[in-house]
């Protein structure tokens, strides 16, 4: 905005046009090539798939595929499922992200390292590790299951929390960022108001960091929503009680190839509602 | 709004003494480059101000007194109850923060309701109280609105306003007028004045400017490296500074010196006469205005008071030109633009400066 508000700063005759789009067409400098080619070769890679999705399409048996029970019922699994991984991440993962972000402990840094690994970690590995410590013979599902008759593996429990483990961290990276960058005063000022800790934590610093929490919620959804190998190899693939969407199109795809591309449709059309709604709420701000 | 001491107030004393209201603390807080150490005694309706340059520890003072910085060493007794272990949500303390750090998703009203609201009055109650508040700062209008909306002497006000509300025994204000442009800070200043004087606890303020210092307290307390060095009533202060930095505060020449009888000897150099009779160590002051500068040595003057010296540089103050002048005697000159033309002053020049005696002011250091 520097220019306009000069006079004679701004060289050239003024248009309505905001300033920045008449250097952007005027002022062109070459592309250099080396920095061309990759970005468009990179934009294919990531489009051309989409694209032979929605080309391969069985667009007329579509809806007859689409009005089988077994994919309303992964639809409907997948979705239940997802946001009650969500609501866990959200109710664990963000005092967690506080404690991180707010609280000097010994050993925090390795504690924030260990809360992302679950980021890096192949998610088969991640249900392997949940087997081991919430299956019948876990170090925890055994006590579990002597004491309170309560199963966790291959039930849609054990759905949401093989996903809760794989997209909790997501929200917890998010969050704490946020939290990082909030003006830790606000909490002073309360405090000096009379609030404790909780309760400033509660309304002055939750309402402030509402937005990073609604993005993490939103990152941990979808990546709960995708989850495939820690609920596989965890909850197991039972139609109606552990069968998410990805398994079904996992499973489709070996006998009824349509039926996969069909499902994988319905799944594309909610991640881009997902990214719609996002766009919509946070990402225009910047 | 009626005095709060009685016996519904929000922060029972443990230990009540009737002879020690107000406040009385020693603050030392140890950091590896930075020591404050300062005693602050005040009574119930002082208002005191903190000045000194940026990091003198005006603002560390203040966070100590909160109870955000914690307490290295001393004591904090307000009321006769000592706080200095008191969490800050548990001392009857009130901050208005420099840049307000009113909470933004709240409304005027909200910001000024979360002191009672912490304090355990229900909602209702605590948004009467708030609604008063801002009635009283004049500012029921906008009592809906979030702060993004306010204008700075607005905010100022709600800032205020909810410090207040909590009905705090010591009222702290880190620099209160510093974020107003100029024309907003004279208005907003003598407010402050009035809300501050009707204030019936004890308020320190916090601020590097002497002019607001000196409206809005009664004593002044000066900190330089994290320490006292000069406190007293603003007339006091502005006519005996004690240390460069306030001389330069109040705009006086100040010298530092030994008496004897109508004469002070700065050092084996210069002796500034004066009206007074001292004997010892002694300061001299006197304002830029105060000396006369010739191109030649003036004939028939006496050799009293009488320096030669070369000009370091010259600004424009308001309507004068200032001269800063090294040699016999570093002073700073006042003179109008028309002597400074007929004086064809520039740097590098020299000049004769005299000081008339009576109008120099010499003080037991």
């Amino acid at each position: 905005m520097t220019s306009l508000d000069k006079p004679g700063a701004a060289a050239g005759p003024r248009t309505g046009r905001p300033l920045r789009r008449r250097v952007g067409t005027g002022g062109r400098r070459g592309v250099p090539l080396p920095l061309l080619l990759p970005g468009l070769l990179a934009l294919a890679f990531l489009l051309l798939p989409l694209v032979a999705l929605i080309i391969r399409a069985p667009w007329r048996s579509l809806p007859e595929q689409l009005s089988s029970t077994e994919v309303w019922q992964a639809l409907q699994l997948s979705l239940v499922s997802a946001t009650a991984a969500t609501a866990v991440s959200l109710v664990l993962g963000v005092p967690l992200a506080w404690l991180l972000a707010r609280t000097e402990f010994p050993g925090r840094g390795l504690v924030r390292a260990l809360v992302t690994l679950p980021l890096v970690l192949p998610p088969v590995v991640g249900g392997v590790a949940l087997l081991l410590a919430l299956g019948r013979n876990g170090v925890i599902g055994k006590g579990l299951d002597a004491w309170f008759g309560i199963t966790l593996p291959f039930t849609t429990a054990g759905v949401v929390i093989a996903e809760a483990f794989v997209a909790m961290p997501f929200l917890v990276i998010s969050v704490e960022g946020t939290l990082r960058a909030a003006d830790p005063r606000f909490e002073e000022a309360a405090a000096t108001l009379g609030a404790s800790r909780f309760t400033a934590f509660r309304r002055v610093t939750l309402p402030l960091i509402a937005p990073g929490i609604a993005a993490g919620a939103v990152l941990a959804w979808a990546r709960a929503l995708g989850e495939f190998g820690a609920t596989i190899t965890f909850a197991g693939n039972f139609p109606g009680r552990t069968q998410t969407m990805p398994l079904a199109v996992y499973l489709a795809l070996q006998n009824d190839p349509d039926a996969a591309i069909c499902l994988s449709l319905v799944l594309l059309a909610v991640s881009i509602a997902v990214l719609a709604g996002l766009r919509d709420r946070w990402m225009t701000t910047s | 709004m009626t005095n709060t001491r009685p016996t519904t107030h929000p922060h029972p004393h443990p230990h009540p003494h009737p002879d020690t209201d107000g406040l009385d603390a020693r603050l030392v807080i140890d950091r590896t480059t930075f020591r404050l150490d300062m005693t602050l005694t005040a009574a119930p309706g002082d208002v005191l101000a903190l000045l000194g340059p940026n990091g003198a520890g005006k603002t560390t003072a203040l966070r100590a007194l909160a109870g955000l910085t914690p307490l290295t060493d001393g004591h904090l007794r307000l009321d006769g109850a000592s706080l200095e272990h008191t969490p800050p949500e548990s001392r009857p303390v009130g901050v208005v923060f420099q840049d307000y750090l009113l909470f933004p998703h709240l409304s005027a009203l909200d910001n000024v309701a979360f002191g009672p609201r912490c304090q355990g009055a229900s909602k209702a109650e605590a948004r009467a109280q708030a609604a008063a508040w801002l009635d009283r700062m004049g500012l029921a209008a906008h009592a809906g609105a979030k702060p993004r909306r306010l204008s700075g002497g607005q905010a100022q006000r709600v800032a205020l306003a909810r410090a207040l509300a909590t009905r705090p025994r010591l009222l702290l204000l880190d620099e209160p007028l510093a974020a107003l442009d100029a024309r907003t800070r004279l208005e907003v200043r003598a407010q402050l004045r009035r809300h501050l004087a009707e204030f019936e606890a004890v308020a320190v303020l916090v601020t590097h400017d002497p002019l607001d210092a000196m409206v809005l307290a009664d004593r002044l307390v000066v900190i330089e490296h994290g320490r006292i060095v000069q406190e007293g009533g603003p007339a006091d202060i502005a006519r005996h500074p004690r240390t460069d930095y306030i001389a330069q505060l109040v705009g006086l020449n100040l010298y530092r010196g030994q008496a004897d009888g109508h004469t002070v000897r700065l050092g084996t150099g210069p002796a500034i006469t004066t009206t007074e009779v001292l004997h010892g160590p002694a300061f001299v002051a006197f304002p830029p205005s105060a000396v006369t500068l010739f191109r030649d040595r003036p004939t028939g003057a006496s050799a009293r008071n009488l320096w030669r010296c070369k000009v370091a540089g010259l600004e424009t103050h308001g309507d004068q030109i200032r001269a800063d002048l090294t040699g016999g005697l570093p002073l700073a000159a006042d003179l109008t633009t028309v002597a400074a033309a007929e004086l064809d002053l520039h740097p590098g020049a020299a000049v004769w400066a005299t000081v008339k005696a009576t109008q120099t002011h010499a003080y037991p250091a």
